[in-house]
């Protein structure tokens, strides 16, 4: 790093027009900070970079492929001799997973969430909050073995009915997931709630409401746009989640399915799958990595341009 | 905030505790349950895994080269992913620490805000935060391997990697240096120092064990990571370690992936003793940066 010598004499030519500017222009200054603009615009590159690495190869698999029997076909067999490319059958297992993930993690995330910021001492959640995140550190590789593992022989053993889960199923990979993303969910509504003003709660405590009550008609209620931003922020990490489901949910596409208890693919695990060998630039096989990866950008860009503006709100209304 | 206060009875004290009603006592066990089933996940998580992979944990883990052959399993280990682990992720560190703490430097301390384009800066680096990792991975088979021509090397998956968890390191960076109060800047200033000195002497020291957190953390978030090296090839056996930025190269959760992958129980004990030291790996790092956060909060 280079370091200016002389210290500044900023306004040494005292009297005149601007005493307080600077006298002259520092080349070394100047440079220093158009290194870390360019820094900055590094991030930008990288959106740039995602668009153009998806535009290319997404149009060539349009060209082959009309974009209405892509949106609305419903057998995915690309790798098949009898080649089909109806996209269903892996957007319907990705909101199937995500789904159920959310089912679980929602509440338990909430639960938390309530517990940390409206019961717990501040001792207690001080110790209590970083081993939750713990769980948001374990590899993702972790939790689809764990899923396959651990929890699927449980799952065939308790299950009620003839037909038992599938060796890999959505159901299981979904329990893996809500438990990733209680972390996700917990801290950032924890955040929302602890941004609630005390004085709502002392209004309500005043009015006779039971701690209880407190939480879940005052402050839930008071820190909602950040709770919803939480929540689509989970939405959006599970859509995008890539190894649990392909360790763990299967690899099954040639049609439609909803019940859970089936091996499924989801978009994820078809990129994961179809790029992981070596296939040649130009082919079809290629660029259909490509659109499934265009389809699942859109997506998780919008929910997350939703989340960010969730948080604004929040952020507006009490600081 | 401490007690429930119901309409206060005369006969008694009158902000004394009630009797707690019984839906209170079930909410509140109800709420704790919510955070005991997930930390009855992690801890069981992390015992099942010990005690899956404890047959295979010993030497031959660091010692040996991957096999996809059942006859040699047992003289097998992961020597090859934990080379290339350090090799990837110190490239990544290299170029990820300087590239986010510039970027956040320029966001605090230099940025006009008001301003449209650092506005769209800062929206795009929220963005780019929650993209999922493997959309990095088409980014790096689509722009770096292929259409800059790096190929499927050490250096195209630290690029890749450096720039998943840029947005962690600027955003917790950009915390740390929001922390520092003004009036060490305006102290600095008065004594006539520029903006970068001041920047450099005084606020990034200021500012380093916030810096060290983050930091921390994207590492460990890029040390689990193995969806986007899918598509970087990492997944090929690898019986070599890295020897350079343009070696080929496997990492330890795609060997791992490579090991689930196997049928035989063999190969599956071999890949839970990896995760453990993983996980070893990743807690440990997740426990220092918190260790550090900690610290630095009762400083202030």
């Amino acid at each position: 790093m280079t370091k200016p010598t002389k210290t500044g004499r900023s306004g040494a030519a005292a009297g005149g027009a601007h005493p307080l500017r600077q006298s002259r222009v520092r080349i070394g200054e100047k440079s220093i900070e158009t290194g870390l603009v360019v820094a900055a615009l590094i991030s930008i590159a990288t959106t740039i970079g995602i668009v153009v690495a998806l535009v290319g190869p997404t149009v060539d698999f349009f060209t082959e492929v009309s974009f209405l029997d892509f949106i609305t076909g419903t057998s995915w067999t690309p790798l098949f001799s009898q080649r089909s490319y109806g996209v269903l059958p892996l957007v319907v297992a990705t909101v199937e997973v995500t789904v159920i993930a959310l089912l679980i993690a929602v509440p338990l995330g909430l639960g938390s969430a309530i517990y940390l910021s409206e019961y717990a001492h501040s001792t207690v959640r001080k110790t209590l909050k970083p081993i939750l995140e713990l769980l948001a550190g374990v590899p993702t590789v972790v939790y689809g073995f764990i899923a396959l593992q651990m929890i699927n022989p449980v799952l065939r053993d308790l299950w009620p009915g003839e037909k038992k889960p599938d060796f890999q199923n959505v159901l299981v990979a979904s329990i893996a997931m809500g438990i990733m993303i209680v972390p996700t969910i917990a801290s950032m509504a924890e955040d929302a709630m602890s941004a609630v003003p005390h004085s709502l709660r002392q209004g309500a405590y005043a009015l006779g409401s039971s701690k209880m009550q407190v939480s879940v008609r005052v402050v839930l209620p008071a820190a909602l746009s950040g709770i919803v931003a939480a929540i689509v922020l989970g939405v959006s990490r599970a859509i995008g989640e890539t190894m649990i489901v392909t360790i763990a949910a299967g690899l099954i596409s040639d049609q439609v399915r909803f019940n859970p208890i089936e091996s499924m693919m989801t978009m994820t695990t078809y990129i994961a799958a179809a790029g992981s060998g070596d296939v040649p630039v130009g082919t079809i096989d290629y660029d259909t990595i490509f659109a499934v990866g265009a389809l699942l950008f859109v997506i998780t860009f919008g929910l997350n341009a939703l989340s960010i503006r969730l948080v604004r709100r929040f952020r507006e209304v009490y600081e | 905030m401490t007690t429930s206060t119901a309409p206060a009875r005369p006969s008694r004290i009158a902000l004394n505790k009630q009797r707690a009603r019984p839906a209170e006592v079930a909410f509140k066990l109800a709420l704790q349950a919510c955070l005991l089933i997930a930390f009855a996940f992690l801890a069981s998580l992390i015992i099942f895994a010990v005690y899956k992979g404890w047959s295979r944990l010993d030497s031959r883990l660091w010692t040996e080269m991957p096999t996809s052959r059942i006859s040699r399993v047992d003289t097998s280990g992961v020597q090859s992913a934990i080379y290339g682990t350090i090799w990837v992720i110190g490239t990544t560190a290299a170029i990820c620490l300087p590239i986010g703490i510039a970027a956040a430097i320029y966001l605090e301390e230099y940025a006009n805000n008001t301003r449209w384009y650092n506005r769209l800066l800062e929206l795009n680096i929220q963005n780019l935060a929650g993209v999922p990792s493997i959309v990095y991975g088409i980014l790096g088979l689509g722009v770096i391997a292929r259409g800059l021509g790096f190929g499927f090397t050490v250096l195209t998956a630290a690029i890749t990697l450096a720039l998943l968890v840029l947005p962690v390191v600027i955003i917790a960076t950009r915390e740390a240096i929001r922390a520092v109060p003004n009036s060490i800047r305006q102290g600095s200033y008065a004594l006539g120092a520029t903006k970068w000195q001041t920047t450099w002497r005084q606020v990034l020291p200021a500012a380093i064990p916030g810096m060290a957190t983050g930091s921390i953390l994207a590492l460990s978030r890029a040390i689990g990571e193995a969806a986007p090296l899918l598509l970087l090839g990492a997944s090929t056996t690898i019986l070599f370690n890295p020897d350079g930025l343009d070696s080929s190269y496997t990492t330890l959760p795609i060997q791992i992936f490579n090991l689930i992958k196997q049928a035989q129980s063999e190969f599956h004990e071999l890949a839970w003793a990896a995760i453990v030291l993983l996980l070893a790996i990743v807690l440990v790092m997740n426990s220092a940066a918190i260790f550090i956060r900690n610290k630095f909060q009762k400083r202030i």
